[in-house]
């Protein structure tokens, strides 16, 4: 597998957060991590990018990464959009996007990427000299994803896409993963809170408990189960 | 008429010097969140070391860019020693960690070069321009410091690199997230703090006589410019450098009694009114924190 993570444990502080979670990725593939608030969805997120304090094994194509620093993990291809988006507000739309590429070489490359991007997110062209603070919302999670999309990640890890975005845009969003990890082969792991939305598009689902994974499978088979949705993801 | 306007060119010229002071400062504060306040005394031992090099009789632009590619090296090496260590200190710690540099660049150069004062040479002359209105030294320092605030503002518009460090200062967490070493662009920011004080110093040098304790009263005027252009904005900050250096002159000619004497109170006063009235300076934005 390109990802694998065996026995991970993480810290924030003397809090622990995760406990020995086990779970792995494959090229092309996207796969969702479940759960309530506090579960430890996006801990597990920011342990894989070297965010948090972490025990146990990352290993990404064999190579373990456990204890990297944040700004190696992603030279090696992983790209994360954070809780929040990380945007930079104070810079521009093109600004932010030459940002996701700013570990790549090429300069005729990375601005056919930002028009490939653009080609993607039609509204980011329109607004490329706009400070990217003043965006709506779904606009700068589509600059969040394009932003990931710039480095070529081999690894797209993303903290609730859906977050606070209106029904239309978050299916417009969706459709446009669906297509990258198709078109790229990019390995998606995501972390939603709208369960059905995340397990409509995974093929497999972990789901996390107070920092334990106490469900994993394919996601038909966890959407399909009627007491699991009603204990863990409460549709 | 006449000394309105000579006294306006003389202000842009110094003016030119505290921009250049005020946008060291900011930078250094976008960076790490700390006023600098060994600034001044960063820029003086670099005027010292271009001193020496021109003593031991190195040309004037070759001691000029060698102190500012020192200065460059000395400031990474300040941040790696000194403020990399403190990165996570409470801001008192901070303090003292600025106050241990100011004391040391000064005692140090103190020991090195003593407290005589002495003169530092230009390479413009002083030579009266446009009938007594500007001389060609005044003249030089407006040259000097528009070309390098120019080249800074180039670089940080139109460079990668520019823009990595502009990320990094702005959002630290996402800096990294994208692949940007976020603590060299800290050492970068310092690096270029301390050659554009040494540049500073350089040419306000001839002005004020070198001695360790030459760049006090530039700092202070620097710090007015900062917080009067807004501590959050590089533009605001050489506005505020320029304004406070034409405030300055023509308070001290046209205002009585001011004078030579009180014009340092002005720097004092400039800070303690922007602070009062509007803490964000001219060009500066309020910070809003969640708690």
């Amino acid at each position: 597998m390109m990802l694998e993570v065996e026995g991970l444990d993480a810290w924030y502080g003397e809090n622990r957060a995760l406990y020995e979670i086990s779970f792995g990725l494959d090229a092309g593939h996207i796969r969702t991590l479940l759960g309530a608030n506090g579960a430890g969805k996006t801990t597990a997120l920011r342990a894989l990018c070297g965010m948090v304090r972490t025990g146990g094994d990352i290993r990404l194509d064999g190579k373990r990464i456990s204890g990297w620093a944040t700004e190696d993990i992603v030279r090696l291809g992983v790209a994360h959009v954070p809780e929040g988006r990380g945007t930079f507000v104070r810079l521009t739309v093109e600004e932010n996007l030459q940002l996701g590429a700013m570990t790549r070489h090429g300069r005729a490359e990375i601005a056919a990427d930002i028009e490939r991007v653009y080609a993607q997110f039609p509204r980011l062209k329109e607004r490329r000299q706009q400070q990217a603070g003043t965006l709506s919302g779904g606009e700068q999670q589509m600059l969040a994803v394009g932003r990931a999309l710039m480095l070529r990640p081999r690894l797209l890890l993303l903290d609730e896409p859906s977050f606070g975005l209106a029904p239309l845009i978050v299916e417009e969003l969706f459709a446009i993963l669906r297509r990258v990890s198709e078109e790229t082969r990019v390995a998606m792991l995501i972390v939603e809170q709208n369960a059905a939305l995340a397990l409509d598009l995974a093929e497999h689902a972990y789901v996390l408990e107070t920092g334990r994974i106490v469900l994993d499978g394919p996601a038909a088979e966890i959407g399909a189960d009627e007491g699991v949705r009603r204990s863990y993801l409460g549709y | 008429m006449d000394l309105l306007l000579t006294q306006v060119f003389a202000g842009l010229a110094t003016g030119g010097i505290y921009a250049c002071m005020a946008l060291a400062v900011v930078m250094i504060y976008q960076a790490i969140d700390h006023l600098n306040f060994a600034q001044g005394e960063m820029a003086m031992f670099s005027t010292f070391i271009a001193w020496q090099l021109i003593q031991w009789g190195i040309p004037y632009w070759f001691a000029f860019l060698l102190a500012a590619a020192v200065s460059f090296v000395g400031g990474i090496v300040i941040e790696r020693v000194l403020f990399k260590p403190l990165h996570n200190a409470s801001i008192l710690a901070n303090l003292v960690g600025f106050i241990a540099l100011f004391s040391i660049l000064n005692s140090g150069a103190g020991y090195i070069w003593n407290y005589t004062i002495k003169t530092f040479p230009t390479p413009f002359g002083h030579t009266n321009l446009f009938g007594g209105l500007i001389d060609t030294h005044e003249a030089g320092m407006i040259g000097v410091t528009a070309a390098l605030l120019f080249f800074l503002y180039a670089f940080f518009r139109f460079t990668r690199l520019g823009l990595a460090m502009r990320a990094a200062a702005a959002n630290p967490e996402s800096a990294r997230l994208v692949g940007i070493r976020v603590g060299w662009m800290t050492a970068l920011g310092w690096a270029m703090a301390a050659a554009v004080g040494a540049v500073a110093g350089m040419m306000i040098a001839p002005v004020v006589f070198l001695e360790p304790n030459m760049m006090l009263g530039v700092l202070l005027y620097g710090f007015a410019g900062a917080v009067l252009g807004g501590l959050t904005s590089p533009l605001g900050a050489v506005v505020g450098g320029f304004l406070v250096g034409i405030i300055e002159n023509l308070a001290g000619t046209f205002v009585p009694y001011f004078g030579r004497e009180l014009k340092l109170s002005l720097a004092l006063i400039l800070i303690v009114a922007v602070l009062m009235f509007k803490p964000s300076g001219i060009f500066g934005r309020s910070v809003v924190s969640r708690v």
